[in-house]
């Protein structure tokens, strides 16, 4: 049938009026989308529950295509190494015999390191993780980071928990249901973290890109002494992460510090590990005590 | 070109006298498949960067061009407020830009009713555009400074929409297979 381009129905006043009222509620619709986006930008936790709930309903099947993701990834990479097996095979082999010869000068490290702390009488202070548990998805169409973890209040996590996988800090809990929890990744524009370099110690703070790498914002003026290479970890200041998690190498020096690339990659980790935050943990016993604690 | 379907699914259709499509389907089916690409944040893809097209946006753009019509004008705020559950976005971004997209593309089917599916393409490829950057824009306001970070996604859903738009016309399929018995 051919469109005829008005959108009266015919002679019928109930259906005129019902077709009315349909773009009536169309409107209201897109105002009140305003309105909750206005709602939301002024208090960010006004909608974390109803999230959450819905998180919890989508989980178990995040958690069935995990393992999935983390295969396909696994596959892929074999295939691709295949091409460039000898002479990467030769490089290995010899990356991990020098390797070797750094692991034993580590122990015994590690082994002084544990003498002059205990003549200090400073407690070991690796906290106990809170959950290990998968990363279901992410979300990947929006510009804002965020990955959901299948782990939620029930088993005691809670906002503000650093992630951590093997390579490195994934980011931080922000929002928890009773199974499920919304973590802020590192790579998200809304991600402030306190990092130093690993060598010397020289403080920035690590904000997101929206390409999927960060910003690292040098604290102190004057020459930029980054170079690309450059390893950084979390420095511990401002009490969420504790010091000495691998954070990220950076790429390219810029003017005021540097982009550089996160060393956890979110999208081939397996499980990942929730942290409860280094304040709860005692905090840093060689600094003073913040100030207002007394 | 038909897509096929699995023998069993082409059987379902096929006595056609005394049949008529289940109105439980085809009024469930396009709702259900819009929802179900809202839920990409579950699906097992873990992107650091924005990559991913945006599913549900798409699905809904491309049964609009496809059967004007088949959502009321009002479809944008509880779809939307389905796809601001997942997305990430700001709450409430999805039931605006949707809303505003669900009228926009109801006009262009009264003002301009005989389109090709290269018009559409274009068309659509217009408002998925609009969509990305205000989405970026609500999501981060203040950092409007850096739109090239959308680029890739946005080419990758302009390149997908036609896939998408097969996608939709194989589930309206579907929907209307003579499944119940009159």
């Amino acid at each position: 049938m051919a469109p005829t381009g008005s959108r009266r129905p015919g002679h019928s006043r109930r259906a005129q009026y019902g077709t009315f009222l349909n773009y009536l509620l169309a409107v209201a619709g897109a105002a009140a989308g305003g309105a909750l986006l206005i709602a939301a930008s002024s208090d960010a936790t006004v909608f974390s529950g109803i999230r959450g709930t819905a998180t919890d309903l989508a989980a178990p099947a995040g958690e069935a295509g995990a393992g999935a993701r983390t295969e396909s990834q696994g596959l892929l990479r074999a295939l691709g190494a295949f091409f460039t097996k000898g002479s990467r095979v030769a490089k290995l082999e010899r990356e991990v015999a020098e390797a070797r010869v750094r692991l034993v000068e580590a122990q015994a490290l590690h082994e002084e390191n544990r003498e002059l702390r205990a003549l200090l009488k400073l407690a070991q202070s690796e906290p106990k993780p809170v959950a290990s548990a998968r990363l279901i998805g992410s979300t990947a169409s929006s510009t804002r980071r965020f990955a959901l973890l299948g782990v939620g209040s029930s088993q005691g996590v809670a906002p503000g928990m650093p992630v951590i996988s093997p390579l490195g800090l994934i980011g931080r809990v922000l929002e928890v249901g009773r199974s499920s929890a919304r973590v802020l990744l590192i790579t998200d524009s809304q991600s402030i973290i306190p990092v130093r370099r690993a060598s010397d110690g020289i403080v920035a703070l690590a904000v997101g890109n929206p390409d999927g790498t960060v910003h690292l914002k040098l604290q102190s003026l004057g020459l930029n002494p980054l170079k690309a290479g450059d390893a950084f970890v979390t420095s511990g200041s401002g009490g969420l992460f504790r010091p000495g998690i691998p954070f990220a190498v950076v790429a390219k020096p810029t003017r005021d510090g540097a982009i550089a690339r996160p060393l956890s990659n979110p999208a081939s980790t397996d499980f990942v590990i929730v942290e409860p935050q280094w304040d709860e943990a005692g905090g840093d016993p060689t600094l003073p005590a913040p100030a207002g604690a007394q | 070109m038909a897509l096929p379907l699995p023998k069993p699914i082409r059987e379902i259709g096929r006595k056609r006298i005394n049949r008529a499509p289940s109105p439980l389907l085809a009024i469930a089916v396009p709702w259900l498949v819009v929802m179900g690409g809202s839920l990409s944040p579950v699906w097992p893809v873990i992107a650091s960067a924005p990559v991913l097209p945006p599913i549900g946006f798409l699905l809904l753009v491309a049964w609009e061009q496809l059967r004007p019509g088949i959502f009321p004008v009002w479809a944008g705020l509880p779809l939307g407020l389905f796809d601001d559950l997942y997305s990430g976005q700001p709450f409430g971004s999805a039931i605006l830009l949707w809303s505003v997209a669900v009228i926009l593309l109801d006009f262009v089917e009264t003002r301009f009713p005989w389109r090709g599916f290269a018009l559409n393409w274009l068309f659509a490829a217009a408002v998925i555009a609009a969509y990305l950057f205000l989405a970026q824009a609500l999501a981060q306001p203040g950092l409007l400074a850096e739109p090239l970070a959308i680029l890739p996604q946005l080419g990758l859903s302009i390149l997908l929409y036609p896939l998408i738009a097969r996608l939709v016309a194989l589930f309206d399929r579907f929907r209307l297979i003579p499944v119940r018995e009159v």
